[in-house]
C-alpha cells in the first residue's frame, strides 16, 4: 500500500488505518462522531495528502482546459478555484476536480486520490487526441503533501502560524505564502463545508507542519480527523463523491451538477452527450433523503414509491449533526420532488423518507 | 480490553450472563471497538423465538452492519428499550447498561456450551 509522508504520525496516534483506493489511511482517531462534531464545533486536521496534484502549463494551457473541463475555466481570474469535472465522451464523469489558476498559462488539477493515475493518463490521452499545442502536463502527486484544517476555529488557528492575511483569502481563493516557516498553496477550500483551509505543502515538511498545527490548535479544540468522518461531514452537504454520485455511468447533469456544466461555451468533450441529454430529460435525479423513521439508509439500497421502485441510494449515514438517517440517491425525475414521501428498503422493510433538497445540514 | 470472568462468551462475539432460566445478551468490549460508534440497533419483539446461531438482529456503526447471532435458543422476554434513543451506550457499557435482549432458554443447559473468559481472550488473541 502506498503511504503519505504523514503516515507515522497516524500510527503514534494510534488511528485506525485502512486501505483507501491503495493508500494505508487513517479511518478514525478518537471516534468518527467525536471527529465530526470537533470539525462543526471547533476544527479538525485531515491528512489529505494522498490527493493528486497535475499542473498545466504553456500558453496553449486555458485552450486545453476549456477543451478538456465542463466548467468554463476562462471565468478564472489569479488566484481563483473552480469545482469542474473531465467528462467522457459519452458524457459520464472521468472525475469531479478543483482548478487552481496561478496565471494564465500555470494552471493546477486537485483530482481524487483513487484516480491520479487515471486522470492523468486521460489528460495525456485528450492533449494527445486534440493536436493542441503548447500545453505541458505535470503529475506532480509525489512532491506536495496535503494537510486540510476545517472548522470555525480554523482562521484563528492558522492565523497563529502566519504573517499572511488570512481574511483577505476569500472562499475559492488561494494565496502562495509561509506557513510554520514553509512556502506553501494556502487554498480555502474545502470538502466539510465548514470554513477552513488545504494546504499543499512539500511533501518534505508535511510531518513537522501538522505536528506545529497540531499543537497551537490543541488549545483550541483541534483534532486529527479521520476519513470516516470525512464522510460524514461531505454527506451532511450534500457535497457529491466519486464512485458514489459520480463515475462513469453517471453524468454531471444527473449528479446535481448542472450548475458547473457550462453548455454555452466552446466545445469540450462530453458536449455533445451531455447537451442531448439536457435536450431529451434526464432520466434519473439526484435527491437528498431524510428517514421519516428510524433506520439508516446505505449505499445500493433500493428505493420505493408505493409498489414502484424508483431509484437507489448512492451514499448513507446516520447523520452525527441530526441523528437521523439521510442520504443522496438517483431516482427517476417524477418521484424526485421536493417534500416527495419515498420509502428505502432497509433488509425486509420499506421505511419512509422524505425528499429533500441538499445540504441536510445548513 | 475487559472480559468479565462471570460471563460466557461467543465466536460471534456476544457474551451471555445466566440468570436462572434467563440469559442476558449483549456483544463485547471487543466487538463495540471493532465498530466503532454504534449509531443504531435493530432487535427483535418480544415473544420471538430464536434459533442458536441464527441472526436475531442488527448493530449499526456510522460505517457499517453488523448482524447478531443467538448464541442460545430460546423466546424474548425482554428487549433494552434504551439502545433506542441511545445506541451509543453500546460503546460506553458493553456489559451492563448496553445489554440487548434476555431470553427464556429453550434448554437450561445450552449455556454450559459457551465460552469462558480465558477461552475468548484467547480467540481475541488469535484473531489480532
Amino acid at each position: 500500500m502506498k503511504k503519505t509522508p504523514l503516515n507515522p504520525l497516524h500510527r503514534e496516534l494510534n488511528a485506525r488505518m485502512v486501505d483507501f483506493g491503495g493508500w494505508d489511511m487513517p479511518v478514525q482517531y478518537s471516534g468518527v462522531i467525536e471527529e465530526h462534531l470537533a470539525v462543526r464545533q471547533a476544527a479538525g486536521l485531515f491528512d489529505v495528502s494522498h490527493m493528486g496534484e497535475i499542473e498545466v502549463t504553456g500558453p496553449g494551457a486555458l485552450a486545453f482546459i476549456q477543451h478538456l473541463t465542463i466548467n468554463d475555466a476562462a471565468k478564472l481570474a489569479d488566484n481563483q478555484i473552480q469545482y469542474s469535472a473531465f467528462c467522457y465522451p459519452e458524457g459520464g464523469v472521468v472525475d469531479d476536480v478543483t482548478l487552481y489558476r496561478f496565471n494564465e498559462t500555470r494552471f493546477l488539477f486537485c483530482v481524487n486520490a483513487s484516480n491520479t493515475d487515471k486522470d492523468f493518463a486521460w489528460m495525456q490521452q485528450v492533449l494527445s487526441e486534440s493536436a493542441m499545442a503548447d500545453v505541458t502536463l505535470n503529475n506532480r502527486s509525489a512532491e506536495f503533501a496535503q494537510i486540510a484544517l476545517q472548522g470555525p476555529k480554523a482562521e484563528e488557528i492558522l492565523s497563529r502560524l502566519t504573517d499572511v492575511l488570512l481574511a483577505d483569502i476569500v472562499y475559492y481563493h488561494f494565496h502562495e505564502g509561509v506557513v510554520a516557516g514553509v512556502k506553501m498553496i494556502i487554498s480555502r477550500t474545502g470538502y466539510t463545508g465548514e470554513d477552513g483551509f488545504e494546504l499543499y505543502l512539500p511533501a518534505s515538511a508535511a510531518v513537522e507542519v501538522w505536528r506545529q498545527l497540531m499543537a497551537t490548535g490543541a488549545p483550541h479544540g483541534l483534532l486529527p480527523i479521520g476519513l470516516g468522518a470525512r464522510d460524514t461531514l461531505r454527506l451532511e452537504k450534500g457535497y457529491a463523491l466519486y464512485g458514489h454520485e459520480l463515475s462513469r455511468d453517471i453524468s454531471p447533469l444527473e449528479a446535481g451538477l448542472a450548475w458547473i456544466t457550462k453548455l454555452d461555451k466552446h466545445d469540450f468533450v462530453g458536449k455533445a452527450a451531455l447537451v442531448k441529454q439536457k435536450a431529451d430529460g434526464v432520466q434519473r435525479r439526484r435527491i437528498g433523503l431524510v428517514m421519516q423513521e428510524r433506520g439508516v439508509p446505505r449505499e445500493g439500497y433500493p428505493i420505493f414509491d408505493g409498489d414502484r421502485e424508483v431509484g437507489v441510494v448512492t451514499s448513507g449515514t446516520m447523520s452525527p449533526t441530526l441523528k437521523v438517517g439521510i442520504a443522496l440517491a438517483l431516482v427517476e425525475p417524477a418521484a424526485a420532488g421536493i417534500d416527495n414521501e419515498l420509502q428505502v428498503a432497509i433488509r425486509n422493510r420499506r421505511m419512509g423518507a422524505k425528499v429533500v433538497r441538499p445540504p441536510f445540514v445548513p | 480490553m475487559e472480559f468479565p470472568e462471570e460471563l460466557k462468551y461467543t465466536e460471534e462475539h456476544e457474551w451471555v450472563m445466566v440468570e436462572e432460566e434467563l440469559a442476558v445478551v449483549g456483544i463485547t468490549d471487543f466487538a463495540q471497538d471493532s465498530l466503532g460508534d454504534v449509531v443504531f440497533v435493530e432487535l427483535p419483539e418480544v415473544g420471538t423465538f430464536l434459533e442458536a446461531g441464527k441472526a436475531f438482529g442488527v448493530v449499526e456503526s456510522v460505517k457499517a452492519v453488523s448482524d447478531i447471532y443467538a448464541p442460545i435458543s430460546g423466546t424474548v422476554e425482554e428487549i433494552n428499550d434504551d439502545l433506542v434513543e441511545a445506541p451509543e451506550i453500546i460503546n460506553t457499557s458493553p456489559y451492563e447498561d448496553g445489554w440487548m435482549i434476555k431470553i427464556r432458554m429453550a434448554d437450561a443447559g445450552d449455556a454450559d456450551n459457551l465460552m469462558d473468559a480465558e477461552a475468548y481472550q484467547a480467540l481475541i488473541a488469535e484473531e489480532s
